[in-house]
Order: structure tokens, then C-alpha cells, then sequence
């Protein structure tokens, strides 16, 4: 069964026409809050004109006119989300009781929980990875977050900050590059490959890195990397809107594989932006899996720029009760003989609604490419909606291209035989969307497979959000 | 005197509106093997189902007992876990679940305990090597990508290792080569004991060659017409359902 997607709400540009312009600019956003947040940061100059270069930008750009309605997000009162905290009371006390309930159930560490909630002091990691971070100083790696990187590397910052993802890209990441705050910073040196997963598990914990976060990895010709971000714990933030940034360069002869279980608290609309620059027989791996946030429009790409380059994304997305996640994938072949392969999965419940959106473009300049996509989706029962929304533009003949959408729904008939082997019906449809799941979560490391797990059962019992 | 397991008295169900049993009385005892045949339709697999009351078919009248309670309306999974098993003529497939943690999985909601991996483990090969089965199965997705006699050896394989009180064999044997229903035979053979009870539905007596059958129920439009001993079986092999026909 196929579900058409609802009509998009177009109230919020309606809105605009009418809006009294005047008002709109001296509510939103202005140089001198982004003078406030550079001075507290403590940025140099060249960043602090990079954001009010930004900021010229957003305020230039349109509301994307396409994907989930957006309209809730009240963009006069923007200045309000990216302003320092000065007005936000961070307690304990203000986190929902269904995501306190949610950390215990996922067996989080007291002192996780509170920074997971953005409310706790910094929980010191630096402790657990010290060993391994005189390692990998020695030859030569850079794991910091981005701050610092900002001040203590400079050179490297200038060449890479928002290049990949350019200011001009949408609106979400012109606010971005005007307001970001926190982050990771990787530097794998030419050559080097870097055995152990970089986690940045214990990173996001400074109360306001959740929301405007950057990250920046680069790994140089010939190097390696495995970084994981996030967590499955669900990120509370008071404020409802989270638009980070990532940006991948994979350089020649290199191979990144990038990580992320992203879990939203159900008031957030996630809309983060991620792209991997890809050289030289380099390899970019994703694998993404999107619980959480009320709407999520997440859509990682891999540009393909040179030859022999090679893409795999493996997502999975899970939208329960009121969430609509518009979640995919883009990738561009720019060079010969490249290739991408997508394995996107979804699960609905409760009315959720997921949609895979994806971009596969082969340039005219892109022969011999192969590019083979596979999503499928799996509802649990009648009121989820499931969509799959394709663009795919080919431009030379000289390649190989599949696009295979499954759309299903747990049969009654495969229920039965699981109950008839003494599983409850509960137990029985966690199975199969566990089973359903696993080649997302086989490709996890073990720890983050069994949240992924353990998270999957939470959704299907309901007890978050 | 033997003790009862299974009690359907006055048994009526319908399925889509229609009607498919009409009044069918069963006793099963512990220690016993009992086999139903019929023609097509006739309402063997509906039998089964409504045994382990499946949610398809609807009772409009009659009563399971099983083991001393009243099962006729109890949830499938209760049923399965007071040790009711059905082996199905087609197994469903479950992506992404191995067998191995399936049956870990089922074995500890089974008994209600945790299973203790290595003597599974063990317990599982020994059986599969009975079964003749391939012992890289263990690790393959639930059924998936499986031959309609390695799903049918792998219903056996469960039932070795639940180990309920009664199996019920839906048409296990149909679509197997003589050898692979020699080993599901060889089976059932390992599972039976005083204790326990067989259930087999078929249509044909091969499977019955190696086995002591207690009883033979003859089902004629959701009705037993007749019931006799192994001997009624070969009858109905020679001679068809004709003779209990209307």
C-alpha cells in the first residue's frame, strides 16, 4: 500500500506576503546578537566576520518550499533560539519525565544522563580516552572539538569551514554558519589509519552543543577513519530547533566511515546537514539511524569528485505517534567510474510518517558509474504513512543504475507463527522489526547495536514521547 | 489408565463467514500419536489453527481443553507456552533473525528463564545433525532463502527444542522426498514419549511407516466420521475418502 504524501502547508509563506516587514527584522536575527555570541565564544576576527557574512546570507534565503511543514518554526522569534543562554533556566527539574523515564530504561550513567539532558555540568571524558589519545597525538591525529580547533589550528579551519557546505546552501545552514556553537574537529594525517572507532559519545555534553553543533573531519590521502557520533539516549533541548552541520573531506585514497544514531527529544525539528567530499579511489561509508524529533529533514550526500570513488549509505529511520521524518540521501558522480549504494530503511507506527527523499545525480562527466539504491519501508499498521521520493538525473548513458523501492506491513499470518512458538504479540513485531533493522544495526559497533536494540523496543512499547 | 492432554468437545468454527468445523470431538492422551486425514477442505489445517486459536478463524461453539484448562479462548502465545506446538505447512520467513536467536529467544519464553548459550548451542547442532540438517542454518535468517524441506526440517528442529507437550504436524510431510520425510519421521520419533502427544495431519501414510499410531480420525466436511487404528489409514491410502463421502 502506498500513501500519497499530504499536501504541503503553504501557510507559512502566505503568512510572509502579509507580514509586516519591518517588524520581522527587528525580531529576528541582527549583527549584534552574532557580535554577542562571536565575543562569547572568543572568536577571531575571521570568524566573526564569517558569521556576519552569514548572517547577510540567511537573512537573504527563503523558507525551503518543499518537504514537511515547517511552519511551527516561527522564524520571527529566531533570535530567541540562537541567543546565549542568558534566558534559558537549565534544571533538572524542566527535562520531561518521559525522557528521564528513557534514560534509565537505556541504562544511561547518572552523570550522562544530566549532560545528555543539556543540563549538567561537562562530563569529563578526557579521563576514559586518554590512553588512547597519547596514541594517536603521536602520530600526528587532531581530536578536538571545534572551538578549539578554531584557535589552534586555524590553517586547516580557514581551507575547510563550511566549503563543503557552503553558507549559500539553504537557509538552515546560513543560520548555521552565523550561530554554530560546539562540535568535533578530526585531523587524520596523511597515511595514518586510525584503528579505533573516534566516539564522540561523550562530547555532546556541553548544554548548548546539541542544537548548532559542527563537526569537521578530515582524513588526508591514504589515511582511515571510523567516527561515531551521537547517542541513543534522546538529546533534550528546551529550544525546539536543531540545525548542525557536518562536514566530511575524504581525500584521495582514504576511507571514512561515519556513524550516528541521532535521537531527538520529540519536540525538535531536526534539520542537519551533512556532505563528504570524496577524491581519488577514496571510500566514504554512512550509516545513520534517525529516532527521535518531531520533524527531521536529513538528507547526508556524498559528492563523488574523483575517479574511482566509492559511496555506501545504510540508514534507518523510525517515526512513531505525530513525527515526520523526511529523511534520505544525496549523492552526486562528478568522475569516472564511481559508484554509490543505499540501503535506506524506514518503520512507522502510531501515525508517524516517513519519507525516503533522495538525489542520485551522474554527471556527464561520471562514466562507467554505478549507482544501486534499495529502500524499503515497514509499517505496524494502518494510520503510518510511508513514501518514497526519488530524483534521479543521469546524464551519460555509460553507467548502471537500480532504484528498488518496497513499501510493507507486518503480516498477521507471521505474528501468528511467532505467537504460536510463545511470543507475545509485543514481543513478536519487536522481533521483526529487530530482524527488519538488523542491517543497519549489524554494521554498528556491538555497543551501539544493542542501544540501537534496546531503543527499537522502547519506540515499539511507546514509552518515549 | 492414560492420562488426557487434549479435550475438543463439540467443536464449530468459521472462517471469512463461512462454516468449516461442524461439531468435531477429540481426545488426545499423553503417550499418544493420533493422525487426521481428509480430502482437501475438509478442515484439517483449521483444526489445528483453532487448536492454537488463531485470531483468522472464529469458534462459535465447543471447548478446548488442554492439560486440564480451558484453552478455547486463550491467546495463542499462552497456548504455545502451556505446550501446544505446530509445525506449519508454510513457515513464515523472519529477515534479520537467525535461527539460533530465535530459538534462544523462544526456548527462554518457553520455560521463562534464560538460556544458557553454549549447551544451547550444543543441544541445537546434535539435533540438526539428526535432522540432516546444514549446520550453517543455525546462523542463517529464520526460514529465509530456505528450501520447502529445509523450512519443514526446521518446524522439526523446533519442535526438538521447545519441547512442548503436544505437536501438532501440519501436513509436514507434503512436497518432501522419501528421504527428508524419513528424517522428519526420525523426529518425531526423538520428541515422543509417555509424557507427550502427536498430533499429524496428512495425506499420505509414508510418514506414518516408523511410528506407533494410536489412533486415525477420518475428517469429512468439518466432521470425524471415522475414527480406527493404523489400519484405516492404509484404507483410505488404497481407497480414497469416497466411501465417507456424502
Amino acid at each position: 500500500m502506498k500513501t500519497q504524501v499530504e499536501e504541503i502547508n503553504r501557510n507559512i509563506y502566505d503568512f510572509k506576503n502579509d507580514d509586516n516587514y519591518e517588524y520581522k527584522i527587528k525580531k529576528g536575527l541582527t549583527p549584534e546578537i552574532i557580535e554577542e555570541i562571536s565575543k562569547q565564544k572568543g572568536d577571531p576576527d575571521w570568524m566573526r566576520e564569517f558569521r556576519l557574512k552569514a548572517l547577510e546570507v540567511y537573512n537573504k534565503l527563503e523558507m525551503p518550499t518543499w518537504g514537511p511543514d515547517i511552519s511551527e518554526l516561527n522564524m520571527d522569534e529566531i533570535a530567541t533560539y540562537v541567543k546565549p543562554k542568558t534566558t534559558l533556566s537549565n534544571s533538572w527539574e524542566d527535562v520531561p519525565e518521559d525522557i528521564k523515564s528513557t534514560f534509565d530504561k537505556l541504562g544511561i550513567p547518572e552523570a550522562e544522563k544530566t549532560s545528555l539532558a543539556g543540563v549538567g555540568a561537562q562530563y569529563d571524558s578526557e579521563v576514559v580516552y586518554h590512553s588512547m589519545k597519547e596514541d594517536l597525538i603521536k602520530q600526528g591525529v587532531i581530536y578536538t572539538d571545534m572551538e578549539t580547533a578554531v584557535r589552534d589550528y586555524p590553517d586547516i579551519v580557514k581551507k575547510h569551514f563550511m566549503k563543503c557546505v557552503p553558507v549559500s546552501d539553504h537557509k538552515f545552514a546560513a543560520l548555521h554558519g552565523a550561530v554554530w556553537s560546539g562540535g568535533s574537529f578530526v585531523y587524520v594525517p596523511k597515511g595514518v589509519k586510525v584503528d579505533i572507532p573516534l566516539q564522540s559519545y561523550f562530547r555532546l555534553n556541553s548544554p548548548e552543543s546539541g542544537q548548532f553543533e559542527h563537526t569537521l573531519i578530515i582524513v588526508e590521502e591514504g589515511a582511515s577513519l571510523h567516527f561515531i557520533e551521537g547517542c541513543s539516549a534522546p538529546k533534550y533541548n528546551k529550544v525546539n530547533l536543531h540545525a548542525g552541520c557536518v562536514e566530511l573531506y575524504v581525500k584521495d585514497n582514504a576511507y571514512l566511515r561515519y556513524s550516528t544514531i541521532e535521537n531527538w527529544s520529540k519536540n525538535m525539528l531536526n534539520l542537519n546537514t551533512k556532505k563528504a567530499i570524496v577524491g581519488k579511489n577514496a571510500k566514504m561509508d554512512w550509516v545513520s539511524g534517525s529516532f527521535g524529533s518531531k520533524i527531521s529533514m536529513l538528507y547526508p550526500m556524498s559528492i563523488l569528485n574523483g575517479e574511482g570513488s566509492r559511496t555506501e549509505f545504510t540508514g534507518i529511520s523510525f517515526a512513531g505517534g505525530g513525527q515526520n521524518l523526511d529523511n534520505g540521501f544525496k549523492v552526486v558522480h562528478n568522475a569516472p567510474n564511481t559508484s554509490s549504494v543505499v540501503n535506506a530503511k524506514s518503520i512507522s507506527k502510531n501515525g508517524g510518517k516517513c519519507t525516503y527523499r533522495s538525489l542520485v545525480k551522474i554527471s556527464s562527466n561520471a562514466p562507467h558509474s554505478k549507482s544501486s539504491v534499495s529502500c524499503e519501508s515497514l509499517m505496524l499498521d494502518d494510520m503510518s504513512i510511508s513514501d518514497t521520493i526519488p530524483t534521479n538525473d543521469i546524464e551519460t548513458d555509460d553507467v548502471e543504475f537500480s532504484h528498488e523501492a518496497k513499501i510493507g506491513k507486518i503480516s498477521d499470518k507471521t505474528i501468528f507463527y511467532l505467537m504460536s512458538r510463545g511470543l507475545s504479540e509485543e514481543d513478536a513485531k519487536a522481533m521483526i522489526v529487530r530482524g527488519f533493522a538488523y542491517p543497519i544495526s549489524k554494521e554498528l559497533p556491538v555497543e551501539y547495536a544493542v542501544e540501537m536494540n534496546r531503543l527499537i523496543n522502547l519506540e515499539l512499547e511507546g514509552a518515549i514521547g | 489408565m492414560k492420562q488426557n492432554l487434549l479435550n475438543i468437545t463439540n467443536l464449530h468454527v468459521t472462517a471469512g463467514g463461512k462454516d468449516i468445523l461442524n461439531g468435531i470431538d477429540l481426545k488426545i492422551n499423553k503417550g499418544e500419536i493420533h493422525v487426521i486425514m481428509g480430502p482437501n477442505g475438509s478442515g484439517k489445517t483449521t483444526t489445528a489453527n483453532a487448536i492454537l486459536n488463531n485470531p483468522m478463524y472464529e469458534k462459535t461453539e465447543g471447548s478446548i481443553i488442554f492439560d486440564g484448562e480451558d484453552i478455547t479462548s486463550s491467546k495463542t502465545d499462552e497456548i504455545a507456552r502451556k505446550g501446544v506446538f505446530m509445525s506449519f505447512q508454510l513457515p513464515e520467513e523472519i529477515p534479520g533473525i537467525t535461527v539460533t536467536n530465535f530459538l534462544k529467544y523462544a526456548k527462554s519464553k518457553q520455560t521463562n528463564e534464560p538460556v544458557k548459550i553454549f549447551s544451547f548451542k550444543n543441544e541445537l547442532k546434535k539435533y540438526m545433525e539428526e535432522l540432516n540438517m546444514n549446520p550453517n542454518n543455525m546462523e542463517r535468517s529464520l526460514n529465509v532463502g530456505f528450501s520447502g524441506g529445509e523450512k519443514k526440517k526446521n518446524e522439526i528442529l523446533q519442535m526438538l527444542v521447545l519441547n512442548p507437550k503436544l505437536a501438532i504436524l501440519d501436513e509436514t510431510d507434503s512436497g518432501l522426498d522419501v528421504d527428508a520425510i524419513n528424517t522428519v519421521s526420525k523426529g518425531i520419533q526423538m520428541f515422543k514419549n509417555e509424557n507427550n502427544a502427536v498430533l499429524i495431519i496428512t495425506h499420505n501414510t509414508k510418514i506414518l511407516k516408523n511410528l506407533t499410531v494410536d489412533y486415525v480420525h477420518i475428517l469429512v466436511d468439518g466432521k470425524i466420521v471415522k475414527t480406527g487404528s493404523q489400519e484405516l489409514a492404509k484404507e483410505i491410502e488404497e481407497n480414497g475418502y469416497s466411501k465417507y463421502k456424502n
